[in-house]
């Protein structure tokens, strides 16, 4: 639970998005794709859910990427190399199902680019062919474009502002990249309304398409419930069975709410404790 | 002239409902005494079969009276290594006291008459913590190299784990959350069961050289093979029924709708009382209603109603139950110190929906009125229909208590453990092993939901069959 290193991948005065490097050896030895831990950074603290961007099994770590929203990532945030996490557990959630698909599609969004970097390159590994979108609001909140590159056979930058790559949205690509070609899967996890829209847009061109979804979560076993979601008209557990889903058969617009919850509480306790 | 039971002191409702103190006080010596002194000593002593564990009733309530109170602590830890924990949780009224002599014969569960067990166990135990007695372990040589994994660390892993210790067994406990306790850390409120209690009765285990490593589910951080090759001799499964049921209506996915697991555990293991001092936050609704007639319905809403007298909103939480208040499975005295509280009941009624507002949070419920006809396969009476009687009702937030399933994180990934149609662990139920060999189960995810005593009567069982296991091998 030592955090043995710290890079902060993107900085601007409303954002700041860091790796942390933790040793786990258990977690580290089973760790695949698509999964993630639960972490507590203090004894009084919240249990969030985090992907495991990589692992390295020789060191006995994990990598994990957040951005700093509420007040659990902001004092994550505030952990340097020598610290210790009150405690981690995992991996949780099924893992990503990796095989030959042919031609995959990754789209990324903000924070989310940590997230489809572990599936990419297991994909790659397994032989498919890759094209990444990755989206950001501006330059300097794009982060792992280097690693999302060495993995991918062509890699798509877009920006909001245009400030990197093509100004736009990561959906506009997708739309013109599925015209033009056939696919047989397309990953994405970003904020919801991106994933949202990529649902949106690959639903005319029924491709299978997989997000992963960032549901509140507590024990994230299966105990409590919290991360339900409509899948299908099914209700579904994110921490158990997802956190992947079919993306047209998600409803959105359950989870965007579901996930606002407690926005006035983390507002007031984020103005308490971070004066 | 028959004595009459000695009433157990309490807090006062008014007071109790400012915060979490234990609302039960227990008795001082004086009254123990005289409880004590109302037991029959009868011959064949019918409240022993009444407890699953078979702690020797007679005798220690005996040496009660005899102000023999190291011995009644040393009689009842030879069957049960927490008595202190028991004697609060255990729902007595229909084990150990409905089994009395002087409850009335037929009844559903005990009579005021019985003897009050629980609260003399109760006694005992902490007399037992206070004087801090230690009961020795009978470390048995052949034992001592041997090394055997707990699964859980709820009511039926510290059991197994202590029955193992107590041999000479090195024991591991593997627990998933962050803290040890299981259920009797995340479900049951401190007003139940104060957390020093559950610290020192585990703290014991700890003594006799339990090993609790929190932050490690076996299932996904380590597979049960993985422990099998770890060089542990036999492995105990207390994995406990962990997923929520809910009620399948339209609108439960609405915000402040919870599981009362969600609840319970934002409150008991996260503490979300203390928000913000914690930073786990929990709504609290204006108008709280709780579904369900069980223990975890009662704590779903004692807890709630001090949430709302807390954070000064006036307390209004109801339980809707779908038969009456007889056929509530909850304890007696729960319902009791729920009413006390100002907690509404409303029976005979089933949800039908959760209305939403705009921004998605519970805002009305309806409801269905229904009534009792003959009894069902559970031999309560059966609740039907009344249509045409639906009714609304306000509603801004919502626990939902009606039961749980099993945990399934290991089962799903273990193929080769046999489960059963619900997803509990099948076992030999006089061995309690499972389908693999060196591997036993206990608890809920046995049998689906019991008591904690219960789940410590298997445990016990376990335990016994598998030093016998590991000294065959």
């Amino acid at each position: 639970m030592k955090v043995i290193s710290k890079k902060i991948l993107s900085s601007t005065k409303d954002s700041k998005v860091t790796l942390l490097e933790v040793l786990s050896p258990e977690i580290s030895q089973k760790a695949l794709p698509g999964q993630f831990v639960v972490l507590m950074v203090a004894k009084e603290g919240e249990r969030i859910p985090l992907t495991v961007v990589s692992s390295d099994k020789q060191k006995g770590s994990i990598t994990i990427i957040f951005q700093e929203i509420g007040l659990t990532t902001r004092l994550l945030g505030r952990l340097n190399t020598g610290d210790y996490l009150y405690s981690i557990v995992g991996p949780l959630g099924h893992a990503t199902e990796v095989k030959n698909y042919g031609k995959v599609i990754l789209v990324g969004g903000g924070v989310g680019i940590a997230e489809i970097y572990p599936v990419a390159r297991a994909l790659k590994e397994a032989g498919n062919q890759i094209t990444s979108i990755l989206g950001a609001r501006n330059k300097g909140l794009l982060i792992l474009e280097e690693e999302l590159k060495g993995v991918s056979d062509e890699c798509l930058i877009v920006t909001d502002d245009g400030s990197s790559g093509r100004k736009g949205f990561t959906t506009d690509i997708l739309g013109e990249l599925l015209k033009k070609d056939k696919y047989a899967l397309v990953y994405a996890v970003g904020p919801i309304p991106m994933m949202q829209k990529v649902a949106q847009v690959t639903a005319d061109f029924s491709v299978k398409t997989t997000v992963s979804l960032n549901a509140l979560m507590v024990d994230a076993t299966g105990m409590c419930g919290c991360c339900r979601v409509s899948v299908g008209g099914q209700t579904k557990f994110s921490c158990v069975d997802g956190p992947e889903f079919e993306a047209n058969l998600v409803d959105w617009n359950e989870l965007i709410k579901r996930n606002r919850i407690y926005s006035e509480q983390e507002k007031h306790i984020c103005q308490l404790r971070l004066k | 002239m028959k004595k009459s039971p000695v009433k157990i002191k309490e807090l006062e409702a008014s007071e109790r409902i400012k915060g979490f103190e234990e609302v039960v006080l227990g008795y001082n010596e004086e009254e123990a005494a005289l409880e004590a002194s109302r037991c029959l000593q009868c011959k064949n002593p019918t409240c022993i079969e009444g407890c699953p564990v078979g702690i020797d009733i007679k005798t220690f309530i005996y040496q009660i009276t005899q102000k023999d109170y190291r011995g009644a602590y040393l009689t009842i830890r030879q069957k049960n290594n927490f008595p202190s924990l028991c004697g609060r949780v255990c729902p007595a009224e229909y084990q150990c006291r409905r089994a009395c002599v002087l409850t009335k014969k037929g009844s559903p569960y005990a009579s005021e008459q019985a003897i009050n067990i629980h609260f003399l166990e109760r006694f005992i135990g902490d007399y037992g913590i206070k004087e801090g007695i230690e009961v020795g372990s009978q470390d048995e040589a052949r034992f001592s190299k041997m090394k055997i994994a707990v699964v859980g660390s709820g009511p039926a892993g510290l059991c197994c784990a202590g029955e193992l210790a107590r041999k000479g067994v090195k024991v591991v406990i593997f627990e998933g959350l962050h803290q040890s306790g299981g259920v009797l850390r995340y479900g049951i409120p401190p007003l139940r069961l104060p957390r020093d209690i559950l610290d020192v009765e585990i703290n014991y285990l700890e003594k006799l050289g339990v090993k609790i490593i929190p932050n490690f589910i076996i299932g996904k951080t380590k597979t049960l093979d993985d422990l099998l090759k770890d060089g542990y001799r036999a492995v105990f499964l207390g994995l406990g029924a962990g997923i929520p049921s809910f009620l399948k209506v339209p609108g439960e996915n609405l915000c402040n709708i919870y599981s009362a697991n969600e609840f319970l555990t934002r409150v008991n293991l996260m503490q979300a009382y203390k928000f913000p001092r914690f930073h786990t936050p929990v709504s609290i609704g204006k108008h709280i209603i709780i579904i369900g007639g069980g223990n975890t319905a009662m704590d779903s809403a004692r807890v709630a109603l001090r949430l709302q007298k807390m954070n000064g909103i006036q307390p209004d939480t109801t339980i809707v139950y779908r038969r009456t208040e007889i056929e509530m499975p909850a304890r007696r005295l729960e319902i009791e110190h729920a009413k006390e509280e100002g907690i509404k009941f409303k029976f005979l009624v089933k949800p039908l929906e959760f209305i939403g507002d705009e921004s998605g949070f519970v805002s009305k419920m309806r409801l269905l009125e229904c009534e009792l006809a003959e009894p069902d396969e559970s031999g309560r009476r059966r609740p039907v229909d009344i249509p045409g009687s639906d009714f609304a009702i306000s509603c801004d937030m919502a626990v939902i208590a009606v039961g749980l399933q099993a945990n399934q994180i290991l089962t799903k990934v273990t193929p080769q453990l046999k489960t059963d149609k619900y997803g509990d662990v099948v076992v030999d139920p006089d061995t309690m092993e499972t389908s693999i060999k060196g591997v036993f189960a206990g608890g809920d995810i046995v049998g689906g939901e019991g008591t904690v005593i219960e789940a410590m009567g298997m445990s016990k069982k376990a335990a016994c069959a598998m030093l016998d296991y590991v000294v065959r091998q």
